[in-house]
């Protein structure tokens, strides 16, 4: 089985996040990088069917020089290779010129499954999975909890808002993951020393055959206007409970009107 | 005048909350005109004329609830070429998300998500990195596809005539890939459903066991609150996942937010910073939680949480 498994790299959630003043992007040199968490549960459901199913996982990532490390990670968690979407002409993109990019890659490469983290920290948007089942006309299982694979046929539960769906569909599909599939493995030190010699394709807009005007902030359907820190909370009321805590915060549940 | 078209999040005849507040925010920019997938229309048409919808355009058919996201997102295409609307709008949903997403590559037009406001010329207010920051920002190619945060716009009635029109669109075969074999129900609870209440009060490891969920439970009761839990309640299988608040759970904005014994990862923050009032029970003063709190009890909630609830029974006589 062919496995495709995107990954993004991310600002750090636990570093200070912003945007540049001069194009309202990311700021990704302010903040450490990181893979996207949710995608590395994405590597490990690849990994994982990839063992027992019998296939190779390839890793795609697009973004920019520095997303080498996120797919150093991937390969060291035991992917075998790598393409790297790199070209000064996405910078900028929003989630339909970054959908379009992605499932040309996907077209090149070829694949039986398409796997990714159900959303990033950064933008949010949980949109590019579905994007990219659309785009591909392939089945979209996404918010998948489980995922079982019998020979073409693949079953998958989706999160819903009063439980779950059973979703069934006929590969190739594209899968996104929710955190509760699996516990993503450690990169052992073996995995990050072999991760060193894997192969990582780089493409570019050229490569894939990609109209430049579609992609980047040129070929953006949306365009962020301004932006502006949150007003820094006003520093709350903090009671030491002495005994009377529930009163205390009664009082202040009485206060607000909210009894 | 022109149309919004408002895609209805419903359960059967059953009309989620956050359809009341797209309609309630498009009147504002023109006509609601509201796109139903599935049976239900006839028996919610009351409730979407209170809310000032001014068209329900009915599409029957079991595809939609049958196949997973695709066949809604042909209806909202179908539907946007007919009438030609000024906006789409889409709940904020994981499943709105997705439908706006597949509609996004159908017309071409710009996608914007998690939205909590629009300015005049559809500007949108979107907070990003878990409520730090906001940013404004605007479509620029085609009509506006706009997914909107559940709970951010409060609904407010409005007379409006709710004419359904029924509209027969047939769901091509690449629209039914993937199939939905069962559905399971895991826990229904009389409480507001978690992403529209206007109280929340959330569990954290605190509280050490399933069975103390029911003194949190008590105390959501007694504010009328629906229940939530952080990651470390869900994992342990204290709490059923769906009630999970965070980066990969709910987005949660209520009114009032109760955090008990909970830490304030920032995962867990980014499901519930904006919160408008944020009250904290937890032992530890140097939980980041604390910065977030317009008050906060230093104290063990097995103390603090029975008699705040013996209090507000006192005080609602
Ligand atoms: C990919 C990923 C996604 C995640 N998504 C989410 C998410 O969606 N939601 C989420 O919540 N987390 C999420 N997390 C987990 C998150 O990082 C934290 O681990 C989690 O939120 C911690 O939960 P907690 O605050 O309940 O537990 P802890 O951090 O263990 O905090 C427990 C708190 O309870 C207090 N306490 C203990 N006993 C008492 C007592 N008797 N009285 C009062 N206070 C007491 C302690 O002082 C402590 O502050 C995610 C993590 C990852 C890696």
């Amino acid at each position: 089985m062919n496995i495709v498994v995107c990954v993004k790299q991310v600002p750090d959630t636990w570093s200070e996040r912003t945007l540049r003043a001069s194009d309202n992007t990311l700021d990704r040199d302010a903040a450490d990088a990181v893979i996207n968490e949710l995608d590395e549960y994405a590597v490990e459901e690849g990994l994982r069917l990839a063992e027992a199913h019998g296939g190779e996982v390839t890793i795609l990532s697009m973004g920019p020089e520095r997303a080498a490390e996120a797919i150093r990670k991937a390969l060291s968690m035991g992917a075998d290779k790598a393409v790297h979407l790199l070209d000064d002409g996405l910078a900028g993109s929003d989630a339909l010129g970054t959908s379009a990019a992605i499932a040309q890659a996907l077209r090149r490469i070829g694949f039986d499954l398409v796997i990714c983290g159900s959303e990033s920290t950064d933008a949010r948007t949980g949109v590019l999975p579905a994007m990219l089942a659309e785009r591909l006309g392939v089945p979209q299982l996404t918010l998948a909890s489980k995922v079982e694979i019998d020979g073409d046929a693949i079953t998958v539960h989706r999160l819903a808002e009063y439980g779950y769906d059973t979703v069934a569909a006929t590969l190739p599909a594209v899968l996104s993951v929710v955190e509760k599939i699996n516990e993503p493995r450690y990169p052992s030190f073996k995995g990050i020393m072999a991760a060193k010699k894997k192969p990582v394709e780089t493409l570019g807009l050229a490569d894939l055959g990609i109209d430049p005007a579609q992609v980047g902030a040129a070929g953006a359907a949306t365009e962020v206007l301004s932006f502006a820190r949150r007003p820094p909370k006003q520093a709350g009321t903090i009671v030491t409970d002495d005994g009377d805590g529930g009163i205390k915060a009664a009082d202040f549940l009485a206060e607000r009107k909210f009894i | 005048m022109t149309e919004i078209l408002v895609l209805a999040d419903h359960a059967g005849e059953s009309v989620k909350k956050v359809t009341f507040e797209l309609v309630t925010l498009a009147r504002r920019f023109g006509e609601p005109a509201v796109a139903w997938a599935g049976a239900g229309a006839q028996a919610a048409q009351a409730r979407l004329a209170e809310f000032g919808a001014a068209k329900v355009y009915a599409a029957e058919g079991p595809e939609f609830d049958d196949y997973v996201v695709a066949p809604k997102a042909e209806l909202l295409a179908e539907l946007a070429r007919r009438a030609a609307p000024a906006a789409v709008l889409v709940p904020g949903t994981p499943e709105g998300r997705e439908v706006a997403g597949r509609l996004a590559v159908k017309t071409g037009w710009g996608l914007l998500t998690d939205v909590t406001g629009l300015r005049d010329e559809f500007v949108a207010d979107q907070p990003i990195f878990g409520g730090a920051i906001n940013v404004t920002s605007r479509v620029r190619t085609g009509t506006p596809i706009i997914a909107v945060r559940p709970n951010a716009i409060t609904p407010e009635p409005a007379p409006g005539q709710a004419v359904i029109e029924p509209v027969a669109v047939t769901v091509s075969d690449a629209a039914k890939l993937a199939r939905v074999t069962g559905r399971v129900v895991q826990e229904r609870s009389a409480r507001p459903e978690l992403t529209e209440a206007s109280v929340v009060v959330s569990a954290g490891r605190g509280v050490g066991s399933a069975e103390n969920m029911a003194l949190i439970e008590r105390l959501a009761d007694r504010l009328g609150a629906a229940v939530g839990a952080s990651r470390a309640v869900t994992d342990a299988g204290w709490y059923p996942h769906q009630f999970q608040v965070g980066q990969t759970g709910k987005t949660v904005s209520p009114q009032l937010y109760v955090a008990i014994g909970i830490s304030g990862a920032i995962q867990h923050r980014a499901g519930m910073q904006t919160s408008k009032t944020i009250m904290v029970v937890n032992k530890d003063p140097e939980a980041p939680i604390f910065e977030l709190a317009d008050f906060g009890v230093v104290g063990d909630l097995f103390k603090v949480v029975p008699q705040l609830i013996e209090e507000i029974e006192k005080r609602s006589g």
